[in-house]
């Protein structure tokens, strides 16, 4: 038993009621909302502690005894995900202060974007399938509100495809938890995997795995199942596309790499080789639709979509190293793909655009800023020595290691399309000569750091891709940990004795 | 090793810092770099020459399915190409510091070339798979950047991206091919791969490995049909071309291939497939050169070409074809080097590199033409220069080639009666003859310029005089490098009247021939269709193919992403419906445990009451207001189906919840404009359908969950530890606040949040108009 597992479920809450309470006030909803980021990392990094030394870590909630009552669990998955997202939180937070009007501050950004992150965290944590069920109602209508916050027209119509298309999968899940239910008669997942082996109708576990790859593959946005993501994540302001961007999706891949690893494992051959087929589909239709866009966050989320593939790819492989590249990439894309999306946000706030094509003339006028896009990007491409290196390597290693060739050769080649739409961003407001009409008059004359006070959102973003830097040339410890979180997954008796006791 | 790397990635990044400072003179300062690292290689010399090899190797990466060291091999062959990369290195930094002096993005230039350099030097010194991959990728980086150094015009950003993608493809192959390599002998270090030659070649999977590894090098060495990317990218400036796409980087391929052949190498499919590619480009590239007056045009093919040589002795696999192979290459990077920055200079000085519209500057750049001239005569392979002795090598050694001498040796032949005109006319039409106008007021280039050349013609020479000089100390080291066992000869000008000689008289002849009748030559009818099929067509080729995957980009994103909420769903159900049903259908089967038996006549009433209610709603839903009341039945009706069952409170709260919600929408819908009815029949049949199928599956899949005895055991543990250990009578209450209480937590929250947000979404659409409420819009 650990009460610190409750913190990174109480403090986003405690957080966003003190935002509440101090609603008038931009500037102490700004020092509530940075502050109460900082708390939960330094709460995540004690409890990673805990799990990284002395394994899983368990806290019975009300102390009813699993299965009675809820059970919180922290596995190495867990930590890294609650990591990434708490780092993530810190970083918007502080952004959120330059890029969120006063307008939205009012009508409580700061305590929605907390409440986005409890339910984040509580899905990390939970161990429990109804109770994950939840958190995630409670991620879909802070999502849904911070989409929708500001009203324009654009938002909404981007807010309701999105709130629509994740009911619709949250209903799945509701029903997938019944039949599970009514299966098996309990609701802790350790429990689950427990009895799952023993139901005689084997052929109807393989059927409600199907429900909760379709209901979490909505979540992850996975091929066919992906529209409301590319409708809606360019609408909003950049910090909440960031959020989304980086981490949400990736709930939705946990949650599928969370359950086809610890309950669904009876029919391998069946569920992951499906898994194999959607993830070759989702990396491809991802970056061919990112290909074929011209809008800076547009190509963003499509590209989204694509690396959403590679991740599934691992899980489908179903081995250690398989595993390991999968939660690597994953982390790695959190941190890429939400500094891209903070990048788009700068180079807006300087050319007035989103659009490519009205861009130009940000390497000649912004090398710094030109730099933190070239990291980002070259990492997301997988560029050695960048943290998306390691992610590519591992899931290629692992992809020939078991001679699933033509996957593997589709995720090369997909990397080289990735690799085309960001040099499609850098090629046209980058390297383009400045655009003869349309430019701001400040473009060229505000700098990055000093008047203007843009290092506000400068300087999160040089975090974030020193974080990158960091990851690959000293990718060593990272790589260990994904690979003994790997190992975890693999071998469910730990996190099953954790939960129950010795069996 | 790794320190000398580091330290040139170092300075690469205080280079603008060092430009602010140093200003003009930062050009020789910086030369110092790649000078103290010819250096630090040349004190290794003697130990190489000794036939030692030298490995130096710190950790990396060390883990389980990961061994990755940053180990470097220094052997004759990585010797030979790091002083190649150090030594005209030097020169190029201060050739750049005269060609761009002036320009903005000097320190940009310095920090890109510095980088490439230290990248460049990995590839050659690395010995292990991974961290050549790491060097290789770093080269098509840097080089990217280069090439798209004049970035405001599209031509360069074009060329630019080209040479990116087409060496990118080629480095993803590469990894591939390094990575099953690694994955057959269980070695990742190239020095212990060497003595695993044997199993790699008998691995079933050696042919895939090999074409892999191929990939990378072909794309990387522009060999045909990938040679077009490296023409293109003469868009970069000058001390650019002459460093990477002619003295370093476009040999990476080679080097990578000359490194791996005592590893892939002497079996037949590799003699076929290094040395016909080889073979071919050296044919294709060598008369395409002749098609162009663009003096980088020029050497741009000639270096196809050049690289087209190396392959081919790669190939043939013998002896004498790696003897010919280093002293080749060494011979190709001094005068190749030499005439691309005499290229650049007389750009730089006259506005003009056509050579159509130059002539007679030999008087105004003396010193650039003796440079040029004597490169030239080393390119053309007249003695005594060193590439005479080089041209003899190959001749020799295709005349020696296994199977088919006759195709090589023609080949060759050929190839070189091209490349003897093509240093005729960059060495003669720019500098002899009547001067003629130029764009600019020609002068002598500054001494940053000339000094690269002239070193470099002065070397050609030297070296073909007294051959000696390189021959015990680097060149037999670096030929047994490639060859992967001791070898030895000599070199020297005068080998006797042979077959190669005569060979050589012939070529000459014949381009000194080509050379008088250029200016017809290149306007005819069959020049020109060989130029379209050989160097457009390639380029429209790959130009096809990113705009075919564009358009296919454009269709599939039309169709798939196409706006539509309504089709989205639809895509989404039909999907699930897909695959939950058919794995149902497939895996489970359907169950009909159905008992009637016991089931009321009220219950049935209810049923269907439902039912029809659901529709009405579908049928004749016309109105908004039709459709609530229509869930409204359905939610009352499971209400009564609860009571009937003995859930009380559920019914209660059914109730109230339903009666609220019908009560609320209704006020709601009267100030929503009306419905209007978009649907074609087909198109709600089609939805009715799979409503209907999704409902049927649905109540299929309970009926199969709850066919076995449900384990009650957790609702019974509630009910007995309800009130002792929880102190609460109702069971449902206990439920919510204690037993599951977070699951209420959670769910509170969202009641509040919602709350928030209609707070927040109706109050910011009155004051939502402000200015940075409407940035995003």
């Amino acid at each position: 038993m650990n009460g610190l597992l409750v913190l990174p479920i109480a403090i986003p809450l405690v957080v966003a009621t003190l935002a509440l309470l101090f609603r008038r006030s931009s500037v102490m909803q700004r020092w509530i909302g940075v502050a109460g980021m900082l708390v939960l990392l330094v709460s995540v990094a004690i409890l990673f502690r805990d799990v990284y030394v002395d394994g899983i870590q368990v806290l019975q909630l009300g102390n009813w005894q699993a299965p009675f009552g809820i059970t919180l669990v922290a596995d190495l998955l867990s930590m890294l995900m609650l990591a990434i997202s708490a780092i993530m939180g810190l970083i918007i937070a502080v952004y959120s202060i330059y890029d969120i009007d006063k307008e939205r501050e009012r009508y409580g950004y700061y305590p929605l974007l907390h409440i986005l992150l409890m339910g984040v965290n509580g899905s990390f944590l939970t161990g429990d399938i109804f109770n994950m069920y939840v958190w995630f109602e409670v991620m879909l209508i802070a999502s849904f509100i911070l989409l929708a916050l500001g009203n324009s027209k654009n938002q909404l119509q981007g807010a309701l495809k999105y709130v629509i298309i994740n009911l619709f999968s949250s209903l799945l899940f509701l029903f997938g938890v019944a039949m599970l239910y009514g299966m098996t008669g309990t609701l802790n997942m350790a429990d689950l995997a427990m009895r799952l082996p023993e139901v005689e109708n084997t052929g109807l576990v393989t059927t409600v795995a199907m429900i909760f790859m379709v209901s979490f593959g909505v979540k992850a946005a996975i091929f066919p199942l992906f529209f409301w993501l590319p409708a809606s994540y360019h609408t909003p302001p950049v910090a909440i596309s960031a959020v989304f961007g980086g981490l949400l999706t990736k709930v939705g891949v946990y949650a599928l790499i969370r359950v086809f690893t610890l309950l669904f494992t009876q029919d391998i051959g069946y569920t992951h080789t499906i898994l194999l087929w959607v993830a070759g589909f989702t990396m491809v239709t991802g970056v061919l639709g990112a290909a074929s866009h011209f809008e800076f966050r547009k190509i963003l989320s499509f590209h989204i979509v694509s690396q959403i593939g590679y991740m599934i790819m691992g899980l489908a492989f179903n081995t250690a190293l398989g595993l390991m590249g999968a939660i690597f990439y994953v982390l790695h894309n959190i941190l890429a793909k939400s500094n891209l999306f903070l990048i788009s946000g700068i180079a807006q706030r300087l050319t007035g655009t989103f659009e490519l094509k009205q861009m130009g003339g940000l390497y000649k006028h912004y090398p710094i800023l030109a730099t933190l896009f070239l990291i980002s990007a070259f990492a997301l491409a997988g560029f050695p020595p960048l943290s998306g290196f390691w992610a590519k390597l591992s899931l290629v290693k692992a992809g020939l290691s078991i001679e699933a060739y033509v996957i593997t050769a589709v995720a090369i080649l997909v990397g080289l399309l990735t690799l085309f739409s960001m040099t499609k961003i850098w090629m046209t407001a980058f390297w383009a000569a400045v655009p003869e009409i349309g430019v701001p008059d400040h473009f060229g004359k505000m700098p990055l750091f000093g008047a203007g006070n843009l290092y506000i959102m400068v300087v999160p973003v040089m975090v974030v891709a020193g974080l990158i830097i960091l990851v690959g040339f000293y990718a060593q410890p990272l790589l260990e940990v994904c690979l003994d979180a790997a190992e975890q997954l693999l071998n469910p008796s730990v996190y099953i004795e954790a939960v129950l006791g010795p069996q | 090793m790794l320190t000398v790397l580091l330290i040139i990635f170092g300075v690469a990044f205080i280079a603008p810092w060092l430009h602010s400072i140093l200003k003009e003179k930062t050009g020789w300062v910086l030369a110092l770099l790649p000078l103290g690292s010819f250096v630090y290689l040349l004190s290794h010399l003697p130990q190489i020459a000794a036939g030692e090899t030298i490995t130096q190797s710190t950790t990396w990466v060390s883990m389980e399915f990961f061994e990755i060291n940053l180990a470097f091999y220094l052997d004759g062959l990585s010797l030979m190409f790091g002083f190649i990369i150090t030594g005209i290195g030097t020169f190029i930094v201060l050739y750049g510091s005269g060609y761009l002096s002036g320009h903005t993005d000097l320190p940009r230039f310095y920090i890109a070339v510095l980088m490439f350099m230290g990248s460049m030097l990995g590839v050659v010194l690395a010995d292990n798979l991974i961290s050549i991959f790491v060097f290789w990728e770093l080269t098509s980086f840097t080089s990217y950047l280069l090439i798209g150094f004049n970035h405001e015009q599209e031509a360069s950003r074009k060329a630019a991206l080209q040479a990116l993608l087409v060496t990118g493809i080629g480095g993803l192959s590469l990894l591939a091919g390094l990575v099953m390599m690694g994955f057959a002998t269980g070695h990742w270090e190239v020095s212990a791969l060497l003595n695993e030659g044997e199993v790699v070649r008998e691995h079933a999977h050696y042919l895939p490995i090999l074409i892999l590894v191929l990939g990378g090098a072909f794309t990387k060495s522009a060999q045909f049909p990938f040679h077009f990317w490296l023409p293109s990218a003469m868009a970069a400036p000058t001390p650019v071309s002459a460093y990477l796409h002619s003295a370093t980087m476009v040999k990476a391929g080679v080097y990578l291939l000359a490194r791996m052949h005592p590893v892939l190498g002497a079996t037949e499919t590799w003699m076929i497939l290094v040395g016909g590619f080889g073979a071919l480009t050296l044919l294709i590239s060598a008369w395409l050169s002749l098609s162009f007056t663009d003096m980088k045009q020029i050497l741009a093919y000639s270096t196809v070409m050049a690289l087209g040589t190396m392959m081919m002795l790669i190939g043939l696999g013998t002896e004498l074809s790696m003897q010919a192979l280093v002293v080749f290459i060494l011979t190709h990077a001094m005068y190749k080097g030499a005439l691309f920055m005499v290229a650049g200079a007389v750009d730089h000085e006259a506005g003009t590199r056509d050579v159509l519209k130059l002539g007679g500057l030999r008087s105004l750049m003396p010193i650039s033409a003796a440079a040029a001239a004597v490169a030239a005569l080393s390119m053309g392979g007249i003695p005594p220069l060193f590439g005479f002795v080089a041209k003899e090598l190959v001749y020799e050694a295709a005349l020696g080639a296994v199977s088919w001498p006759v195709l090589f040796i023609s080949f060759a032949v050929v190839a070189n009666m091209a490349i003897v005109a093509a240093s005729a006319i960059v060495a003669i039409r720019p500098f002899y003859g009547k001067l003629v106008e130029t764009p600019k007021k020609a002068h002598e280039a500054p001494l940053s310029m000339w000094i690269g050349p002239s070193i470099l013609a002065a070397l050609s020479v030297v070296f073909g005089v007294l051959p000696f000089l390189a021959d015990k100390s680097l060149l037999i080291p670096a030929a047994a490098g490639v060859w992967g066992a001791p070898i030895d000869f000599y070199l020297s000008l005068w080998h006797g009247i042979n077959l190669p000689l005569i060979l050589s008289v012939l070529t000459l002849a014949g381009g000194l021939l080509i050379f008088w009748i250029w200016d017809g030559l290149r306007e005819s009818a069959p020049m020109r269709v060989y130029q379209s099929a050989f160097a457009t067509l390639p380029a429209t080729v790959y130009d096809k193919l990113v705009d075919g995957m564009l358009g296919l980009a454009e269709w599939q994103t039309r169709v798939l992403q196409n706006g539509f909420i309504h089709n989205y769903l639809l895509t989404i159900i039909t999907v699930a419906l897909i695959g939950i049903g058919y794995t149902f259908l497939s895996k489970a089967g359907i169950h009909w445990n159905l008992q009637f038996a016991d089931v009321h006549f009220y219950e049935w009433a209810l049923t269907i009451a439902i039912l029809v209610s659901l529709g009405i709603m579908m049928a004749f839903g016309h109105s908004r207001l039709t459709m609530i009341v229509g869930t409204g039945i359905i939610g009352f009706g499971l209400a009564l189906i609860y009571l009937i069952h003995g859930a009380a409170d559920l019914a209660m709260t059914q109730v109230l919840v339903e009666t609220l919600t019908v009560i609320l929408v209704v006020l709601v819908l009267t100030h929503v404009p009306k419905l209007k009815e978009v649907r074609s029949v087909a198109s709600r049949s089609r939805d009715g359908v799979v409503a209907l199928a999704a409902g049927l599956l649905m109540m299929m899949l309970i009926f199969a969950a709850t066919a076995a005895p449900f384990d009650a055991f957790i609702s019974e543990f509630y009910a007995e530890a309800s009130y002792p250990l929880a102190h609460g009578r109702n069971i449902v209450n206990v439920i919510l606040v204690d037993f599951r209480a977070l699951d209420t937590m959670g769910e509170v929250v969202v009641v509040a949040i919602a709350g928030l947000a209609v707070f927040a979404l109706i109050k910011m659409t009155r004051s939502g108009s402000s200015k940075e409420g409407k940035r995003y819009e």
